[in-house]
């Protein structure tokens, strides 16, 4: 406010003056960076802060963790043990000794296959339960029932099922993430209003044209929130789930450093999950704000 | 009997948790090709269940509608409606709008390039041909009203069905939309049945007026022909003497023999 205020006053000033204080130019220079500093002024509104809290953050954990009974290793012993995992994701060093970058990729892939098929299958459920009344009486409590189901205790089941551990893992995302998309896929189709279907009905539209041009487009904002919530279940379970079935994963590394008493590394892994997770998140609340753009403004 | 569109004693009542109450009562009705009716009562007589109707969203209890000799008790695109909220989808474009109407009616009859043309007909029949990118968000209400007429009209409906169309926009943009719709009445010469509480509304663009009873069980209280010459000009009518007394005839009904009770 204060730029553009300023930017406001100074020509008048010179104008009215101008044999005086021609040699100072001064309205030439806010002129033209101040798209750029605004732009920089906006970086650094965003990453400031959360950088100063980082810093004092670490060097707090530091003070507390240096000293010799400490439990937790610092920083600094963290940059220096586990140097390679944090500047190179992607190196290769044999079977087991990869980058964790790779050991990420091998989770999302698992959270990708479980999440899609959770979202084709629950958004057809939530939309059976949003039509009919029927569906809804008979399936609601059921779902209500076994979405409180933790992730894990699904896990035995899968591997008796399945006799092996990928699909069991992938079985787990499914189960975990399907209930919030079912659940805010019928809220929505419930609350397509009923002009959208007089519409529909004026226009005789087949139940097939309804799901796509009314149905989908109307209950967009509430699937892709189900999704939202779905997607960051789904990052939750895979680390849990890997954890018990091995693997490559990025929860097995975990473990396996927990056996192995490579603290260090595991603090570098919490860090690669943080951050992945955030990203997922983010993605799928971009997509969703990009594809029901025009719904939201009804 | 050999009405275009007949309202056959119509009766309708619903029924909820045991019990049942009776909005219409016996209503009947038979309008000509061409022909402009509107329906006038107080909130809640019922006339936009009897709309509905007509329009099969709404199933009757009793009686039927006959359209050119067959009874319609189910919806489709032969009886337009243009509704209050004017109900397009918002994530369409005011084009995609008209063009959903005009794919579903006439995917059999009429190529691409024909049906791009006849969205584009309807949009201009209603001067909305500039805002045809546009999002129904990004316009005005009466902008909206008028894409939703556009909508109807695209249809080629046998009857279009007008539920307050006008309720909810602010009385110079009524006056606009109202002349429009004169105008493609007068060009088109749609048959046209109009919901509305606005008596100057009524009686300015209607052929004929149905006065409802108030509810429960309301019926047809009285019909008042209205022998204005058309094209009728806004202006000229304030102090035409046959407008004036159409005009206290509605009155009259609406307030001195069927006063809305609950109102006071």
């Amino acid at each position: 406010m204060s730029v553009t205020a300023l930017k406001g006053e100074a020509p008048p000033t010179p104008a009215k003056k101008s044999a005086d204080i021609v040699q100072l130019a001064v309205p030439a220079r806010p002129a033209k960076p101040s798209r750029l500093a605004g732009l920089a002024r906006g970086v650094a509104v965003a990453v400031v802060p959360p950088a100063i809290v980082l810093a004092l953050l670490l060097g707090l954990w530091e003070l507390l963790c240096s000293s010799p009974g400490a439990t937790l290793p610092p920083p600094s012993t963290i940059w220096s043990e586990a140097r390679d995992l944090i500047v190179d994701p992607f190196f290769v060093n044999g079977p087991q000794d990869i980058g964790l970058g790779w050991r990420v990729l091998t989770s999302l892939q698992r959270v990708a296959i479980g999440f899609g098929l959770a979202a084709v299958v629950g958004v057809v459920l939530g939309v059976i339960v949003g039509q009919s009344v029927w569906a809804m009486r008979g399936l609601d409590p059921i779902f209500q029932v076994l979405r409180t189901v933790p992730p894990l205790a699904w896990l035995p089941i899968a591997l008796a099922a399945f006799r092996d551990s990928s699909p069991s893992a992938v079985f787990v995302i499914f189960i975990t993430a399907i209930w919030p998309i079912i659940i805010n896929t019928a809220v929505g189709v419930r609350n397509i209003p009923q002009d959208y279907r007089n519409v529909a009905a004026v226009l005789r539209l087949n139940p097939l044209e309804f799901f796509l041009k009314i149905m989908l487009p109307a209950a967009a904002p509430y699937i892709f929130t189900g999704l939202r919530i779905g997607i960051g279940l789904s990052w939750l379970a895979i680390v849990a789930a890997e954890m018990l079935t091995g693997g490559v994963g990025i929860g097995f590394f975990i473990w396996d450093a927990w056996n192995s008493s490579r603290l260090s590394d595991i603090i570098v892994a919490l860090v690669y999950i943080g951050v992945v997770g955030f990203v997922l998140d983010r993605i799928v609340a971009g997509i969703g704000a990009f594809i029901t753009r025009g719904t939201a403004a009804a | 009997m050999s009405a275009y569109l007949q309202l056959d004693h119509i009766d309708k009542s619903f029924t909820r948790g045991g019990a049942t109450s009776e909005v219409l009562r016996q209503v009947s009705l038979g309008i000509a090709k061409g022909e402009y009716v509107s329906i006038i009562g107080h909130s809640g007589c019922g006339k936009s269940t009897l709309l509905n109707i007509v329009a099969g969203l709404t199933p009757v209890s009793g009686g039927g509608v006959i359209l050119e000799g067959r009874e319609v008790n189910s919806p489709g695109p032969d009886r337009a409606v243009v509704f209050q909220n004017h109900s397009l989808l918002p994530w369409l474009s005011v084009y995609d709008n008209v063009r959903l109407a005009v794919d579903k009616v006439f995917s059999g009859l009429k190529s691409r390039a024909e049906r791009h043309d006849w969205t584009l007909h309807n949009l201009d029949l209603v001067q909305m041909g500039h805002a045809r990118d546009k999002r129904p968000s990004e316009i005005s209400g009466g902008m909206k009203q008028r894409v939703g007429i556009a909508r109807a009209l695209a249809m080629q409906p046998k009857v279009l069905l007008l539920d307050e169309p006008f309720g909810a926009l602010d009385a110079l943009t009524r006056a606009h939309l109202q002349d429009s719709v004169m105008q493609i009445h007068a060009n088109l010469g749609n048959t046209i049945i109009m919901i509305t509480h606005d008596v100057d509304e009524a009686v300015l663009l209607s052929d004929r007026i149905v006065m409802m009873t108030n509810g429960p069980a309301a019926h047809i209280g009285e019909v008042l022909e209205v022998p204005l010459p058309r094209p009728r000009r806004r202006l000229e009518l304030v102090t035409d003497p046959t407008y004036l007394k159409c005009r206290e005839a509605v009155l009259k009904f609406l307030y001195e023999r069927h006063r809305f009770v609950e109102a006071a």
